[in-house]
């Protein structure tokens, strides 16, 4: 079986399993261990502030943004570049079964360009500030490349560049599925995680009536 | 392994629930929270990043709470934990954290890195790894009540001189009143003026309350610690005067973590519902503004502006009650820059400023605090917890900066129109 054929059809479903299991068991991992009831009498709603943290934690917290325009600027580049070429992209559709035609191929190009620049920039800013520096490990730098991996393959496929189609299909491929695979086990759960930890922070300053 | 660190790590253990692995998992270590907190600001140093701060709870949760990281232990591809490690993070957890939960409300993923660190004392501190200022602290409290010597006696004579001074009865453990009143260390020791006002503004409100002879003091210092233990025998004192005495509430004074410890921990440490409320005193001043039992006369001409103490404002919700009594007397109120929720901690909270050993990083830290104020160029400040008015005080003398701190409380008492006889 070639790489690319392996690629489609086992690669793909072995990566959909740990990517299916793996955030099962690490979100089971988390909710299993619970948390104890308040005795203490609420002061606020608990539900609605968790709700609203879950979304108000998209904008950057007042004046963290010029401490750390990369950070900000990079990190919306970034996440919003990523969805818009994973959902906007018609060959991604079509995988996704979603189908409809997506975005024009120069902008997905363009928006990619600008998401790995953007990545570039956040990888920079990482190896330079010392606080980052001093926090990052492994899982950090190796979380980027399992990002920046199949942003490059894409790239390098729709233009054509360096590889014939079929090796790059195949490395493309390779390269998300690397990436789901590994996701659940890495800092990428913050995907999903990201909405327990924004809900629990405003459910707990919501029922003191605080700020969240 | 040592039995303090085999304490250490017992303690720690049933500290991880699912909002702690939530917040641990979600990390991206993207530094943000540095950026929020002033022991970095103010320093650069990047050993003060809060996230860093959390490094044994990461790690014990890692190697015991997930299975990549058992898996990884298993494999000997982490390194174990050791008493060293809870021993190297000491200054980090508690010289350089006042718990002032700005972190916590910068992180973009949500991540309640204060709540974390204070979890990580219980650890420290069972290991045997806390701040000596601390730990003789919450020796005195457990042994004469207060945590900075003022025994029953030099409460009584304080609070009898104040009685005499605004010619009010102040009513030791009277029984059917309707609050109980703490009153704080700093007020004992530092502004005992406080009594005065209080005697003012509950005989204003029609109220009658009463201070505890065996609970007088609102101090928490097992919740600055982080001994469940210690923070219980104090809350436990105050719970009982309660029901001895029947009253209604509980008051909490101006301080704020006093109000963290009873309000929010004290039901979960004592394992039941309270039977009767705990109200911090600006909130309960607040609802007598809006009940129309606080009568004010005149104002202010004063340039003040207003310190919010990190617990009772960003953690507390409490920035809006303080602003509308502030506004009842205040002609001339100016906000410093990043008011309410996202204000600059004074660098004492969290019992940093009962630790000797951290009080030139609290002074170098207050740099944010100062250049608020040099912003604003107030005539004073105006705070509702007398920690931070102590602590402000100190570090303003230690810059050189000539600023009176004024207590919420006692200039709406001040402002009082007559005060029925
Ligand atoms: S701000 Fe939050 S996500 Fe970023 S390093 Fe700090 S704790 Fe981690
Ligand atoms: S709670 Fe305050 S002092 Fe402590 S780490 Fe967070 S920002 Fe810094």
């Amino acid at each position: 079986m070639s790489l690319l054929l392996w690629a489609k059809g086992p690669g793909f479903a072995l990566a959909a399993v740990l990517f299916l299991l793996g955030t099962a068991m690490r979100l089971a991992e988390i909710l299993r261990l619970g948390r104890g009831t308040d005795l203490a009498r609420p002061r606020g709603a608990a539900g609605g502030q968790a709700l609203r943290t879950v979304f108000s934690r998209f904008l950057p917290a007042p004046g963290l943004f010029a401490r750390s325009p990369v950070v900000h600027a990079g990190g919306y580049v970034f996440h919003i570049g990523l969805l818009v070429v994973v959902i906007g992209y018609g060959p991604h559709l079509a995988v996704l079964g979603i189908g409809g035609r997506g975005l024009p191929a120069g902008l997905i190009d363009g928006v990619t360009l600008l998401t790995m620049a953007a990545m570039t920039a956040l990888l920079a800013a990482r190896l330079r500030d010392p606080v980052k520096r001093l926090i990052s490990g492994p899982g950090d730098y190796g979380a980027w490349g399992l990002v920046f991996l199949p942003l490059a393959t894409g790239f390098l496929l729709v233009n054509r560049v360096l590889l014939p189609f079929e090796p790059l299909l195949a490395l493309h491929l390779l390269s998300v599925e690397v990436m789901l695979a590994l996701l659940p086990f890495t800092k990428l759960v913050h995907a999903f995680t990201f909405v327990l930890a924004r809900g629990y922070a405003g459910a707990i300053a919501g029922r003191k009536g605080a700020h969240s | 392994m040592t039995m303090s660190f085999a304490n250490g790590l017992a303690a720690l253990r049933p500290r991880i629930d699912a909002p702690v692995a939530a917040f641990l998992s979600s990390c991206v270590r993207c530094g943000l929270c540095a950026e929020a907190c002033l022991f970095h600001t103010e320093t650069g140093d990047p050993k003060y990043a809060p996230i860093m701060k959390l490094e044994p709870l990461r790690r014990l949760w890692s190697q015991e709470f997930t299975v990549m990281g058992r898996l990884g232990r298993a494999l000997g591809l982490s390194k174990p934990m050791s008493d060293e490690d809870f021993a190297r993070w000491e200054e980090l957890v508690y010289d350089s954290c006042t718990l002032c939960g700005r972190c916590s409300l910068a992180c973009p993923v949500g991540n309640d890195l204060t709540l974390m660190i204070r979890k990580l004392r219980e650890g420290m501190v069972a290991a045997g790894h806390s701040p000596e200022g601390l730990r003789k602290a919450a020796h005195r409290a457990l042994t004469d009540i207060s945590p900075v010597g003022v025994g029953a006696q030099s409460a009584r004579k304080l609070i009898a001189a104040q009685s005499r001074e605004v010619g009010i009865p102040i009513e030791i453990d009277k029984h059917g009143a309707d609050w109980l009143v703490l009153i704080s260390s700093m007020e004992y020791i530092a502004f005992p003026e406080m009594l005065g006002a209080l005697a003012r503004l509950f005989k204003a409100a029609g109220q009658t309350w009463t201070i505890a002879s065996d609970a007088y003091e609102a101090t928490n210092v097992g919740v600055q610690i982080g001994s469940c233990d210690v923070a219980r025998a104090i809350v436990a004192r105050t719970v009982d005067a309660a029901h001895r005495l029947g009253v209604k509430g509980v008051v909490t004074p101006e301080c704020g973590h006093a109000y963290q410890a009873l309000r929010w921990e004290g039901p979960n440490l004592m394992g039941q519902a309270f039977d009767f409320e705990v109200i911090h005193l600006i909130d309960l001043l607040d609802r007598w503004r809006a009940e129309g039992r606080l009568k004010t006369k005149g104002k202010s001409g004063l340039r003040l502006t207003y310190h919010d103490p990190c617990q009772t404002s960003r953690r507390g919700g409490l920035d809006p009650q303080a602003r509308r009594l502030l506004n009842l007397v205040a002609e001339d109120f100016v906000e410093t820059s990043d008011p309410g929720p996202w204000n600059w901690c004074c660098g004492g909270g969290g019992g940093v400023s009962a630790n000797p050993r951290a009080r030139d990083l609290r002074f170098k830290v207050f740099a944010a605090k100062k250049r608020q104020l040099e912003a604003v160029r107030p005539d004073a400040v105006v705070t509702t917890c007398s920690n931070c008015r102590n602590v402000l005080e100190e570090s303003l003398e230690h810059w050189g900066m000539e600023l009176p701190v004024l207590s919420l409380t006692e200039l709406v008492a001040e402002y009082l129109d007559e005060v029925p006889s």
